[in-house]
């Protein structure tokens, strides 16, 4: 822990389409993406809901950071709404195009600037880049441990402990701080903004928009000239058609019509 | 840092918006909150607008308001079967005065006139539900909403009809069958020029309907339809007494109604966007509600102020003007330091001055008017049996007028008793 | 740590190779692993390269041994006490010292928990492109690795490709790649290594693990029918009608995140992006609503029959049969039909073997 300053807590939120709006349009099997409405990455909505847990039972500093076009204010607002204390836009237009190279570096540079940090909590994915290489790349940056894909956390002795979810089992980590973790999407439910989160936000003050410049960013280790990765084409996936019956009737005469569909089909032996 | 207001004013409808803006010219510390996501985003209303308060309230008003349509043509139609009376009123205008009246969306005028507000100096906050008065020694002291709890100097209640927080603050008898009224509303989508056509208006004016008789199946109340730039607001007001006495949903109220041959021709093509229902205040004063009480106003729906008598349908206008009375008496209750019901009570006066108490006494007989089921069920029958005769020629003979009225009405009402309701709506239209 | 490729193109002609990074678990090598074995042969033969396995643990050089059975030229082993289970820190240190020391031209790993805890990590410190959850892998006309994964939960394919930056890494998707068979007889060579460690280096310690128990029956990433049950199910205790569902078809039982993530069932039945994958003859989605993440794992179903009270859940959109109904009425009689049907005969769906 900083010697003096508060308990600090960074939150890396990015804002990304609604999920369930993300839709394949059936006849071009392109992905409907206009007007489709924003939201917190849902996972980051987790990260943000365990640094509030946090807050709630010891005094803390909840700051929250992000990436992105000034659109992402949104999101910012909505934090705060939530009760992070204030928030930071890293905003610019060299930005653009980044991938999680330029992105992690991006990020842990405006971490070092606002310094004073305890933890760190990420999501454990994104749902529109869904790589979950920023969380980890930003451990690396700023050479601090890192725990992925928790669905608890606690400060215990000025540690943290945290349960890992793997794949075949689920694990209590232990870490000094600072530490960055990364956070399971439904671990826990974000609550909701507050009539006194959304003054605060009214009031004005509390988010920050900061260029490159301002960090101290180089320009030529971010955005797309300097993103390892590129995109260079996009296959639409064209799944098999699929026949969309459906069987009507109560459930006996509904049932009967769809075992003998799976019958015909030679999927179960008549 | 702990939050405090001046005044903080629950619902961004038309009432809670005019207060706002009004409290903030008078350089109140305002909050205006609404729970809803966007303002008006859920609010109805069957879409016409009296004009007047605006007048008081924005001078400038009808620079940027979304103004449907003016309402240049007035009918009222009697409903029977199959068939139909109406009556038809044309009053062509120029330019807006005191009079006019327009039609409007909710939401957009709805955020309209918050973003006055907001315009004003009013902090407006959305998407955040006020929960309770915040209650100090039996008067309010501000608003509780989830964790929250926001101080103010007086609390303008404008949560629309039948909202909690007025009876919570003991303002409010509880609600009964008879005191409510249940709305229906239907958005349907037809081309302006259709429109223009059909109902034989001009690009920016419009009509006014309202139907009597089968368009309730009898149940007291009536049906309304406005036109918009490009679609119909079509919608139904019937007592919810009724409905539950007889056991019919209102919904088939409403279809009904929309099937009627006579309604049927103006909504044919159109395409249903929306459809909604709210609960109306129908008795108005006769709801008894109490308006002032200590560190709070109701203004709006939640205090009753609504007129609905038949032809007229006033909820907006009042609603608005109830707003600007609100903060007059909140500038008095400011000069004298004292915001309890003593310091508040100049409200009364201030709703007097904007004619919002006298219309509403004047029509307080209309809640007993409309509790008259022969209004709604029998006459426009009794009318329209008298109007088809009058106008069939089938070489049967024809009856003179005055045999044929008498015809029609035997055994269906003693004719002293018709002629007393008939006096009764008179007196109280 | 700094990155290696600050001159990009100039210093990329002396990456060469193809690695795979090695998960072992419990003296085993993970299957996503073995199955990457396989891939990255194909790819080496392409480019006419070898292909390495690296493997860092503590006593893993009978691993190492048995690894190259599956196609490996030769395998790095760095062995060290530290190195006994995954830790972020000192397998990072590890990769990256071992890749700035041979620069590789590709690395591949498991899209497993670790595998992108690692990969996150070690990308960031080396500067270089990581794909994630690649399903597909080609080389393009400039020599470059084109990794091919899956965007918006499967809706599209994006072509990744690292042309500047060295070596170009990736992580696979499990049970996308088939595995390889094993060769006993063939012959690599194992390297050890050494990579400076120390208790610096163990920036986390692991208080406790506790291994999701497996109950016996059918996986079902292996089943030919599955019945998937979702938030619908409203409690944990209506996973056994699903059960006797799956048991009378011979299938296995699986759920969506949000069941999983209720705690009704434990994570390794989960299907989806972040679950697995599963590509049976019949998938039953009950009560789930067909998020694009739930999607990803199971849209390649042969035959999609969805169960759900809501007719517009996206479910529905890729579903060959459908009922528009309550979950509680409609899988009891489904059983009870499929009682009727059953009587007296043996199984109701036809062994792999026999389906033409
Ligand atoms: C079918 C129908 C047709 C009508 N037709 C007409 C017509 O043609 N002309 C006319 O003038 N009037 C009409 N009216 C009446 C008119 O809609 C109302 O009189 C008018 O909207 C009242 O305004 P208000 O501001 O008092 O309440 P409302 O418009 O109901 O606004 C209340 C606001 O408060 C918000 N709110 C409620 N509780 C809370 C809370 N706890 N915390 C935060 N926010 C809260 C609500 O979301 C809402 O935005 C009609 C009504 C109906 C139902
Ligand atoms: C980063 C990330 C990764 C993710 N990875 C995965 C993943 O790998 N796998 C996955 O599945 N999800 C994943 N998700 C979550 C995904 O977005 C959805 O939240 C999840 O799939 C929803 O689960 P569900 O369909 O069971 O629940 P819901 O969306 O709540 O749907 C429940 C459905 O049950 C229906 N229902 C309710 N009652 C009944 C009844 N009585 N009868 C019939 N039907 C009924 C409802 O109509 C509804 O459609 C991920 C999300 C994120 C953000
Ligand atoms: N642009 C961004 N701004 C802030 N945080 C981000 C951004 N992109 C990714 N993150 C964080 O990194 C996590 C993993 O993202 P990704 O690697 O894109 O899947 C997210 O859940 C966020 O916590």
């Amino acid at each position: 822990m900083p010697a003096g300053g508060p308990f600090r807590i960074l939150v890396c939120i990015k804002q990304v389409p609604k999920a369930q709006e993300l839709q394949v349009d059936p006849k071009t099997q392109t992905l409907k993406r206009v007007g489709v409405p924003s939201e917190i990455n849902p996972p980051d909505a987790n990260a943000l809901e365990f640094a509030l847990r946090i807050k709630d039972r010891m005094p803390a500093e909840i700051i929250v950071l992000s990436m992105g076009p000034t659109s992402f204010d949104e999101s910012l607002e909505r934090s705060i709404g939530m009760g992070a204390d204030r928030a930071v836009l890293l905003t610019d237009r060299i930005l653009g195009g980044s991938d999680t190279v330029p992105t992690a570096h991006a990020l842990s540079e405006t971490i070092k600037k606002i310094g004073g940090y305890d933890l760190i909590l990420c999501g454990e994915e994104t749902t529109d880049a869904s790589t979950g290489h920023v969380g980890p790349g930003i451990a690396g940056h700023l050479d601090i441990p890192q725990i992925t894909y928790i669905s608890e956390i606690d400060i215990v002795d000025g540690k943290v402990h945290a349960r890992r979810t793997a794949e075949d089992g689920s694990e209590w980590w232990e870490a000094a701080m600072p530490c960055l973790v990364t956070v399971n999407f439904g671990c826990n439910k974000p609550r909701a903004p507050t009539l006194s989160g959304k003054i605060r936000v009214k009031r004005g003050g509390v988010i920050v928009h900061w260029s490159c410049a301002d960090v101290g960013i180089d320009p030529n280790k971010v955005g797309l000239k300097n993103s390892p990765t590129i995109v260079a084409k996009v296959d639409t996936v064209h799944l098999p058609p699929r026949a969309r019956k459906l069987f009507h009737g109560e459930p006996p005469e509904a049932v009967a019509g769809l075992l003998k569909a799976l019958v015909e089909d030679g999927v179960i032996r008549p | 840092m702990a939050e405090r207001f001046d005044a903080i004013v629950v619902g961004a409808g038309p009432a809670g918006s005019a207060a706002a803006l009004a409290l903030a010219r008078e350089k109140f510390s305002v909050l205006l909150v609404e729970r809803g996501r966007a303002v008006g985003a859920k609010n109805m209303f069957g879409g016409r607008v009296y004009a007047w308060p605006l007048f008081e309230l924005l001078p400038e008003w009808e620079k940027d308001c979304p103004i449907e349509r003016f309402v240049t043509k007035e009918s009222l139609v009697f409903l029977s079967g199959e068939a139909s009376l109406s009556i038809q009123f044309d009053r062509p205008r120029a330019s807006t005065d005191r009079a006019s009246s327009f039609t409007a969306l909710r939401p957009r005028f709805d955020e309209w006139l918050a973003k006055k507000a907001e315009a004003a100096g009013a902090m407006l906050i959305t998407g955040i539900k006020v929960d309770d008065l915040l209650m100090e020694g039996g008067r309010a002291r501000g608003v509780v909403a989830g964790p929250d709890k926001i101080p103010a100097d007086l609390v303008v209640i404008a949560e629309g009809a039948m909202g909690p927080l007025a009876r919570k603050a003991g303002l409010l008898p509880d609600m009964k069958p008879e005191s409510v009224a249940v709305g229906v509303k239907e958005t349907v989508e037809l081309p302006a020029a259709t429109i223009q056509e059909r109902f034989n208006i001009g690009e920016k004016e419009g009509a006014a309907v309202v139907y009597a008789g089968d368009a309730s199946m009898g149940l007291r109340g009536g049906g309304f339809l406005y036109t918009n730039k490009a679609s119909l607001s079509l919608g139904l007001v019937v007592s919810s007494e009724d409905l539950a006495r007889k056991k019919v949903e209102v919904q088939a109220v409403m279809e009904r109604f929309r099937l009627h041959p006579s309604v049927q021709r103006l909504i044919k093509g159109g395409k249903v966007s929306e459809y909604s229902a709210h609960l109306v205040p129908e008795l108005g004063l006769g709801m008894k509600a109490r308006y002032v009480g200590d560190g709070v106003l109701l203004a709006g729906d939640a205090a009753g102020f609504l007129i609905n008598n038949g032809y007229t349908f006033r909820g907006v206008d009042l609603a608005i003007a109830s707003g600007i009375a609100a903060a007059r008496a909140a500038v008095d209750a400011r000069a004298r330091g004292d915001y309890s019901a003593a310091g508040l009570a100049s409200y009364a006066r201030h709703l007097r001055a904007l004619n919002v108490l006298t219309d509403l006494e004047t029509f307080r007989a209309t809640g007993g008017y409309l509790k008259n089921e022969r209004l709604f069920a029998l006459y426009p029958k009794l009318l329209l049996g008298i109007t088809e005769k009058v106008y069939t020629v089938d070489g049967s003979g024809k009856e003179r007028i005055s045999e044929i009225v008498l015809d029609e009405m035997k055994g269906k009402a003693p004719l002293l008793k018709m002629l007393k309701d008939l006096l009764d709506g008179a007196r109280s239209m | 740590m700094t990155g290696i490729h600050h001159n990009p193109l100039e210093g990329k002609s002396h990456f060469r190779g193809v690695w795979v990074f090695l998960e072992g678990r419990k003296g085993a090598l993970r299957d996503v692993s073995i199955q990457l074995i396989g891939e990255g042969r194909r790819i080496a033969d392409r480019g006419g390269v070898p292909l390495t396995g690296v493997l860092p643990g503590h006593d893993v050089e009978a691993l190492a041994r048995h690894a190259i059975g599956y196609g490996l030229d030769r395998v790095i082993v760095v062995d060290h006490p530290l190195l006994e289970i995954y830790r972020s820190r000192p397998f990072t240190k590890v990769m990256a010292t071992l890749i700035t020391r041979h620069k590789p031209e590709i690395v591949l790993y498991g899209a497993s928990k670790n595998g992108r805890d690692l990969g996150g990590r070690l990308h960031a410190v080396l500067e270089t492109g990581l794909a994630a959850d690649c399903v597909k892998f080609d080389i393009d006309e400039e020599g470059n690795l084109d990794m091919i994964r899956p965007s918006f939960g499967g809706k599209s394919l994006a072509h990744i490709l690292c042309k500047q930056h060295r070596p170009q890494m990736a992580s696979a998707r499990r049970n996308v790649f088939l595995a390889p068979p094993h060769d006993p007889t063939r012959h690599g060579e194992v390297v050890r290594e050494t990579v400076d460690l120390s208790e610096a280096d163990l920036d986390a310690k692991l208080l406790e693990f506790k291994e999701f128990v497996r109950e016996g029956g059918v996986r079902p990433d292996e089943a030919e029918v599955v019945v998937s049950g979702g938030y619908g199910l409203g409690d944990p205790k209506y996973f056994g009608m699903l059960q006797d569902l799956a048991d009378l078809l011979g299938g296995a039982v699986a759920a969506s995140r949000k069941a999983v993530d209720s705690g009704w069932i434990p994570k390794e039945f989960q299907v989806g992006q972040t679950g697995m994958t599963v590509r049976p003859k019949v998938y039953f989605a009950i009560g789930i609503s067909g998020a694009v993440q739930h999607l990803a794992g199971m849209q390649e179903s042969d035959k999609i029959v969805a169960i759900n009270l809501d007719p517009k859940a996206a479910i529905f959109e890729i579903a060959d049969y459908g009922i528009v109904g309550d979950l509680f009425q409609v899988v009891p009689e489904f059983i009870r039909q499929l009682k009727e049907l059953k009587a007296g005969r043996g199984p109701l769906i036809a062994p792999l073997a026999t389906i033409a």
